[in-house]
């Protein structure tokens, strides 16, 4: 592993301890329900108990005779300064609070302002709404039968079809299908999930009416996008962009539901102008799950064609993508279906094809990228799961069939058939890593003879790549404004530094990782640096953090930005040394002479030099700022084994053992990246065995509480077993890939192709997830191996 | 999840907790841990006017053996009951059942009394206690009385006591020589309730006969019920194998669960037959060994 620094300075591959942590394991996090400002009001909001009902009446004036229930807005409200829609980040439309009709269950009806939460709890209580019930659309599949009623008849549709995405070669891939010895066919639905942060969305608006200006402290990803999209909202209503500052506090988890604009944001502003005072408004847990945006909901037709060994010629992927009442998912612009066209996968063949329609159906408008970098671990789900079908049908281990089908080391840069260039990778060596740790020969041993004597054992391998860190402006834009993302250091007289980004830290350890990528360009100790973000005010503009974006793109500008500083230092070194620049080298936090090592100016004395020394001619002072804009995405990759053994009376599945090799190339902090995976690995876990949106025939959803809505706890999870493999990023100054969605895309295949193998001798070849005890005994039933009483 | 309005009394014995009950009547929700009723409160499935909140009264938190009976006071915590040297050493059953309520955070508060009161299927003490054929100490006006467990279940959420009853202990029969229980719960995720649960309590003699055996099921029916033939099938019969499974598959005949996000009616049916099936013969493997 890369590491060239001592632990004083612990620039890159020091497992330094996180120095945000002091905060957090004192209780001294500041999130934005922490935020009380003079005067301020609460909001709460009434919500439809009906997924799709026409509003006849709302009569709010038993909450209105609350005392403390200052105001109770409703969509008509709001229509007067036309603020009653906005914009997704999908350029399709929202209602921010409805006007005539709700769409789904949980929808904002109405909110109330009060001088006190639970006043406002009370203010929810006594409105009384009457509704005409209409039948909704819940099963995307009969979203576009000629009787369904059209859901978005205010955009002028004639049916619910949202958008149709196709990429590859359609043709080619028919005649490879039509011709290839074998084509096996899988239906994969990945269900509706929820991120389920811990903590859940809310903000503080705070509009001063004398300067005009608001000050929005909010729960978001990427602060400076939501500043310009409340420009654009609100703009017509006198929110210029520069009235406007958006503050991310502390983050309780993000995964990417935190990216969009809900609407209880848009209805806090509205009543923070309207009244003048500052207006918090928290969600509920119920709330969180209920109505802020889902993730997956992917009804996918798989087919791979291979020959008779097993070598694969072609894929075709045809999708039904359900994303609610309106597509509020938070893909970059040209990426309808974020990066789904990674699904090829690891595996070397020149022929694809996928296509997919988005509808509408009267549920939660998603759907956002939960920890998957767009889209990712869908199609990774796909492409691994299609490669275990394909190793049943032609007899051979699945493992054995990855190797023969891997794209080689020596081919990379890769052109992959959906037209990606895969930047580096060795997968044969992270599988055999995988296996030889897990001892894979000795398990398929162990596993034939628990077969023998009736008992359930499976092993599953995923071995996905990721693609990550958008991206490229040619490419990569939200909302038009190009993915790019940004650093600005400042280093002070002393020597010490602080450095702003564009990107908003949720649990991902910036504090600390940035700290070291500048300490190790500059050798200023990474605990003398300073980082900073979520406030627009002052940090440069940057799209977020989401995608696993932050170290391909901001972490890169901090390298760069600091590469900048160390071109002056050396400058400035070859002024007070007397010495020309070439005659200068660098070593770690020094500039010394080359045969000289004793003349030496190290970066403290450069920096301070800066300020009060500088040669004449040259612009005092340290500071510099880059914007990064990225020449391709990175492609972390990563094997995974699982070991199941299953309850053969009850259906009951425990992960005897999980492995996960990962390769995110070069590592900043190796601590933090194993944190990463261990909560990557949980959160692959949970959709594979236990998370679900779960709705019935009228829309409602079932378990929209935790009590039903099940996050796997520490209990649940199995003791995860991590390594690595290094195959730097080419093209990235510090050779680094994204790696906080890489086990949350690579688990769920892997779990469940393990649990698919222990039923494979029963002619089991698919179970979509999550995958649940009384799924199991399901199948154990039809074929005849328990008994019901 | 703001609960209504509510007043609040904290009475410092159960005199003044019963003289409360009998001032607000229906009006008023008794509070121990919280654990049941405060959720209920915050969905506002639970509207009281008036919480008396019994968890200051001081000495209902007691767990010792006295008069033939291993008596529990009401305020008694989960993990009292996990951490009891006593209970390790000879109420198997309660030690099984105290290990898998909820969490260990919900176990520092939630009191055995509470679990009972609320009359609550899903919760794991009736089960154990229908098992155990204890009794239930409750205390108002007119004093106390006892309670058979078999009479303390009404109906769904619906107990034996009356409103202005408290319930303050449980008794249950110290367990004669080669006797042993068990709890085996199937749970989705942990602090779920239970998909399904069986709580077996028995005594074997020296010849392998059945001599005492009570069976009480978890969430398969609308109160707490008791495997009334899987109990009649093993008393007093040598304990083999298919014997057991017999019991275990009444137990599956016997009990009326709903179909709901934990199962459907056949899959609970087959649950509690395996976990029945288990917790005898986990039971009788610690009888043997007691």
């Amino acid at each position: 592993m890369f590491c060239n620094t001592p632990k004083e300075i612990s620039g890159m591959g020091h497992g330094m301890k996180r120095k945000e942590d002091a905060r957090f394991i004192q209780g001294k996090g500041h999130y934005v329900d922490d935020i009380k400002l003079p005067g301020m009001l609460y909001m709460d909001i009434v919500r439809s108990p009906y997924a799709y009902a026409k509003i006849k009446k709302i009569d709010a004036s038993r909450a209105l005779a609350i005392p403390g229930v200052l105001a109770v807005i409703t969509g008509r409200d709001l229509e007067k300064y036309n603020l009653h829609w906005m914009p997704t980040l999908m350029s399709d439309t929202q209602m921010v609070l409805p006007t005539d009709t709700v769409m789904y269950y949980s929808q904002e009806v109405c909110a109330i302002i009060a001088t006190e939460r639970y006043i406002a709890a009370d203010g929810v209580a006594a409105v009384e709404v009457e509704y005409e019930p209409m039948k909704p659309i819940v099963d995307p599949h009969k979203s576009m039968d000629p009787n369904a009623p059209i859901l978005r008849p205010d955009k002028g549709k004639t049916d619910n079809h949202i958008w149709h995405w196709e990429v590859g070669d359609r043709n080619a891939t028919d005649r490879v299908m039509a011709n290839a010895d074998i084509v096996v066919k899988e239906q994969i639905y990945i269900p509706r999930i929820h991120v389920a942060s811990i903590e859940t969305c809310g903000c503080v608006a705070s509009f001063d009416p004398v300067e005009g200006k608001l000050t929005m402290y909010m729960t978001t990803q990427a602060p400076h996008a939501i500043r310009t999209v409340v420009a654009l909202v609100a703009g017509h209503v006198g929110l210029s962009e520069e009235k406007i500052r958006v503050v991310s506090p502390d983050i309780g988890g993000g995964f990417g539901g935190k990216v969009p604009v809900y609407p209880g944001y848009v209805i806090a502003i509205a009543a923070s102008v309207l009244i003048g005072k500052p207006v918090k408004w928290i969600e509920d847990r119920m709330e969180n799950l209920q109505a802020d945006s889902f993730a997956r909901d992917y009804h996918m037709s798989c087919e791979l064609a291979a020959n008779k060994d097993g070598r694969i010629q072609a894929l075709r992927i045809k999708t039904l993508a359900d994303h609610g009442y309106t597509d509020a998912a938070a893909n970059p612009s040209k990426f309808p279906a974020g990066m789904f066209s990674i699904v090829t996968g690891s595996y070397d063949y020149n022929t694809a094809f996928t296509e997919m329609d988005a509808v509408y159906t009267n549920k939660a408008p998603g759907g956002v990228a939960y920890r998957c970098s767009f889209r990712v671990t869908e199609a990774v789900h796909a492409i691994e799961r299609m490669v275990d079908v394909l190793a049943m049908k032609v007899g051979k281990d699945p493992a054995q069939l990855r190797m023969e089908n891997f794209i080689k080391k020596d081919q990379f840069p890769y052109k992959s058939a959906l037209g990606w260039e895969y930047d580096s990778g060795d997968y044969h060596a992270a599988l055999k890593k995988a296996m030889d740790i897990i001892g894979y020969d000795a398990l398929r041993r162990e596993q034939a003879e628990k077969r023998q004597r009736g008992e359930l054992m499976g092993i599953g391998i995923s071995s996905f790549t990721e693609i990550v860190g958008a991206g490229p402006s040619r490419h990569f834009d939200i909302l038009g404004i190009k993915m790019f993302d940004s650093c600005e250091i400042r280093v002070h007289p002393t020597g010490k530094a602080i450095a702003r980004l564009g990107t908003k830290s949720q649990g991902q350890g910036h504090e600390t990782t940035y700290a070291q990528i500048i300490a190790q360009e500059l050798g200023i100790p990474a605990e003398h640096i300073q980082i900073e973000e979520g406030d627009t005010d002052t940090a440069p503009y940057g799209l977020g953090t989401y995608a696993s974006r932050s170290t391909p793109t901001a972490g890169a500008a901090a390298a760069i930005a600091a590469r900048k500083l160390r071109d002056k230092a050396r400058k400035i070194a070859a002024y007070l040394l007397e010495v020309s620049e070439e005659d200068l080298e660098w070593d770690v936090n020094k500039f010394f002479v080359k045969g000289a090592p004793e003349k030496a100016k190290t970066i403290q004395e450069i920096v301070f030099a800066s300020y009060t020394n500088h040669p004449l001619g040259m612009e005092a002072g340290f500071e510099a700022t880059h914007y990064y804009d990225p020449p391709n995405l990175t492609f972390p990759f990563g094997s995974y084994i699982c070991v199941v053994d299953i309850d053969k009376e009850t259906g009951e599945i425990k992960i005897r053992r999980f492995v996960a090799v990962d390769d995110c190339g070069n590592i900043i902090n190796p601590m933090i990246v194993e944190g990463q995976i261990h909560g990557g690995l949980t959160q692959g876990l949970a959709p594979a065995m236990f998370e679900e949106l779960i709705y019935d025939e009228d829309g409602n959803m079932l378990n929209g509480s935790l009590m039903d809505y099940l996050v796997p706890t520490a209990v649940e999870s199995p003791k995860w077993e991590t390594d690595k493999t290094i195959t730097p990023c080419p093209h990235h100054p510090i050779g680094a890939k994204g790696v906080g969605e890489s086990p949350t895309v690579g688990a769920p295949p892997a779990i469940a192709n393990a649990i698919v193998d222990a039923l494979s001798h029963l002619g089991v070849t698919h179970i979509d997830i999550p995958i649940t005890p009384q799924k199991v005994w399901n199948i154990l039933r039809e074929k005849g191996m328990v008994e019901t009483v | 999840m703001i609960p209504q309005a509510f007043d609040y009394e904290s009475p410092a014995t159960v005199g003044e907790a019963i003289a409360l009950l009998q001032r607000y009547g229906s009006d008023a929700k008794i509070l121990s841990g919280g654990h049941s009723l405060i959720p209920m409160m915050k969905l506002r499935l639970a509207t009281p006017e008036r919480i008396i909140d019994i968890s200051g009264i001081k000495g209902l938190d007691y767990i010792r053996e006295e008069d033939g009976f291993l008596k529990i006071g009401a305020l008694a915590k989960e993990s009292a009951l996990e951490e009891s040297a006593l209970i390790a050493r000879k109420y198997p059953l309660l030690l099984d059942a105290a290990k898998m309520i909820a969490d260990p955070s919900v176990r520092n508060r939630a009191t055995v009394g509470g679990n009972l009161a609320h009359g609550d299927a899903a919760n794991d003490h009736p089960a154990v206690m229908l098992a155990y054929r204890a009794e239930i100490i409750a205390t108002g006006p007119r004093g106390q009385r006892t309670i058979p467990i078999d009479e303390f279940f009404l109906g769904f959420f619906m107990t034996a006591l009356e409103p202005d009853e408290i319930l303050t202990e449980i008794r249950i029969p110290i367990p004669p020589a080669g006797s042993g229980g068990a709890y085996k719960k199937m749970e989705r995720k942990v602090g779920d309730y239970a998909t399904a649960a069986t709580a077996v309590q028995l005594t074997v003699d020296g010849n392998g006969v059945c001599r005492h055996i009570g069976i009480g099921l978890t969430n398969v029916s609308a109160a707490p019920m008791r495997a009334q033939r899987s109990e009649d099938a093993l008393r007093d019969q040598r304990l083999s194998d298919e014997l057991i499974k017999q019991a275990a598959v009444m137990a599956g005949q016997d009990c009326d669960p709903n179909p709901d996000l934990r199962g459907s009616i056949e899959y609970k049916r087959s649950v509690v037959k395996t976990l029945t099936e288990r917790a005898i013969k986990t039971a009788i493997e610690r009888a043997m060994n007691a």
